[in-house]
């Protein structure tokens, strides 16, 4: 028998664990609910409820067991679902917050802290039943805790369905409105996306791809912590060394999803989908990727070189993460979540970062405009050409973007909103006074782009 | 996931007597086997890895982790168990 690992490895990996954050962020279960069809709403709620405690039943447990025998905390155990909107026989808006309430019953249930997949594919158009469901969001959201809802209003080969993005300015309003006594908290809870991938595993946006098998697990790891740690050791070597170090890095974070996801596989006899490699930060001091850029060499994220410094960081992440794990999907990028990231935050509130400069580094990484507050007076069109423009930037890329923005109602600029938990706090960010009233009015579609002349 | 059976432990702490003695009495107790010891210490501080085979062993993996947790707070350093593969997917390819 040989010690195939040196000591300073294991005393590294515990220092990661110990004292740099490394975790778990999601095991996430895929359930297809294309069988829970019936005659009306209350018998497709109580088989959406059966299959979802019957398929998550252990969830939880086993998660709590895989972190027990390898020591690596699992923060959440989460639930991903068909997109609802497809479960035939739904007609109206009531019917859909029926079953907005069954799946956080089940959620409540099994106890996983969120449920995506109350949500809808609308890039080219709706159908009534899309209709339906966009419309019970708001209240859906307001009178649930745990559901999570989105809505795919764009893609590259579809172009932007700007008559639903006009109507989710307007759908966020009344979510805002609906949830105003908690901060608009609803608003936390919808995403609006472009390229939306079918295997993502965080919360808000996940939900169950109609590719997808039966059920599924797909993890989502973290490690911003391990990553800026990593960094401060090389304050003064170029720009080639520090990809390195990060590549490194993520190879290493990416690893533990890998095995997490082989664990949880393995002992709930469900296939393993996909580990998303992601940088996702907490609120938690030091488990930021704001600060990962400051340890680039910024003064504070958000000024001039951000972009830059992104670009190498996410690129460096994929890199890394690529070769550690056997199938890597979902949204597998460094997210930059305001309200998530002590580090955005403070540079926020410091006036380092601005709306303008953030739509920028959602070029160069993950996901895009995420927990943004907003004022609470900010109009229906005006989050609408916020959306607009920032499905545009994932059209013409190739890539996912979305749009989670919170117009806190009641509050103004300067002003704090407070989620608690995971969601954090944010700043509320200043938006261009001028409208995009006309603009948003037009409705149609923004035709997909070309994708050979690529300048 | 080869060799289930291994796990690694690890001590942390400030050096004192009785670390060794108190953590491989748990350990002996439990009938699980020690394959390999290293120590540094360094400034007083003390790092001990064990590598421990838990083939013959009576007891559940969560039990023993608990019980080398509870020694190490009886003793005042910091005791983690951890299966090996968790280093193995992390340090090799």
């Amino acid at each position: 028998m040989t010690i195939t690992i040196h000591p300073n490895e294991i005393i590294e990996t515990i220092k990661m664990i110990e004292t740099e954050n490394l975790d778990i962020r999601t095991i996430t279960l895929g359930i297809s609910l294309r069988d829970c069809t019936g005659q009306n709403s209350s018998e497709i709620a109580e088989k959406i409820y059966e299959k979802i405690v019957n398929k998550a039943g252990r969830l939880v447990a086993v998660g709590d067991e895989i972190q027990q025998e390898f020591g690596v905390p699992i923060i959440n155990k989460r639930i991903s679902v068909t997109p609802i909107s497809l479960i035939g026989g739904l007609n109206r808006p009531e019917d859909y917050i029926e079953i907005a309430k069954s799946l956080d019953k089940a959620a409540k249930e099994v106890g996983v802290d969120f449920l995506g997949g109350f949500s809808a594919l609308v890039h080219k158009g709706v159908t009534k039943e899309e209709t339906a469901l966009i419309e019970a969001i708001p209240q859906a959201l307001a009178e649930t805790d745990r559901v999570c809802a989105s809505v795919n209003v764009a893609s590259t080969k579809a172009g932007i369905n700007m008559d639903a993005v006009a109507q989710m300015g307007i759908i966020i309003k009344k979510a805002a409105e609906l949830s105003k006594d908690a901060d608009s908290i609803a608003c936390a809870k919808l995403v609006v996306f472009c390229n939306v991938p079918e295997d993502n595993p965080f919360m808000a946006g996940a939900f169950h791809g109609i590719g997808e098998p039966e059920t599924v697990i797909n993890i989502g790891v973290s490690g911003p912590g391990v990553v800026r740690n990593a960094v401060k050791n090389y304050p003064n070597e170029d720009f080639g060394t520090l990809a390195e170090v990060v590549k490194k890095t993520a190879f290493k974070i990416t690893r533990m999803g890998e095995l997490v996801g082989r664990a949880a596989s393995e002992k709930l006899s469900v296939p393993f989908g996909i580990v998303d490699l992601s940088l996702a930060p907490t609120p938690a001091a030091g488990d930021s990727v704001a600060e990962i850029l400051e340890a680039f060499g910024l003064e504070r994220c958000g000024t001039h070189g951000t972009t830059a410094a992104l670009a190498l960081l996410n690129d460096a992440v994929k890199k890394g993460g690529s070769m550690a794990s056997s199938y890597v999907g979902g949204l597998s990028g460094a997210f930059i979540p305001v309200s998530e990231d002590a580090g955005m935050i403070r540079a926020v509130e410091d006036g380092a970062l601005n709306i303008e400069k953030l739509e920028a580094m959602t070029c160069v990484c993950s996901v895009g405009l995420d927990m943004i507050a907003v004022p609470g007076n900010t109009s229906a069109s005006t989050l609408s050409a916020i959306i607009a423009d920032e499905m545009a930037i994932g059209m013409i890329n190739n890539k996912t973007t979305a749009v989670r923005i919170i117009p806190a109602w009641g509050k103004g600029a300067g002003d704090s909103v407070y989620f608690g938990g995971l969601l954090g706090s944010a700043p509320i960010m200043k938006l261009n006074k001028y409208g995009s009233d006309s603009f948003v009015a037009r409705g149609g579609r923004i035709p997909a782009p070309i994708q050979a002349l690529t300048n | 996931m080869d060799n289930d059976n291994r796990i690694i432990v690890t001590v942390l702490g400030q050096d004192k007597i009785g670390i060794i003695a108190g953590v491989t009495t748990v350990l002996a107790e439990t009938k699980a086997n020690i394959l390999d010891i290293s120590q540094t210490v360094l400034q007083e501080f003390l790092t001990m890895i064990l590598v421990v085979d838990l083939a013959e062993c009576e007891l559940e993996f969560e039990e023993i982790r608990q019980r080398l947790i509870n020694v190490g707070e009886q003793i005042g350093v910091q005791i983690t168990a951890q299966h090996e593969s968790v280093f193995k997917y992390m340090h090799r390819i």
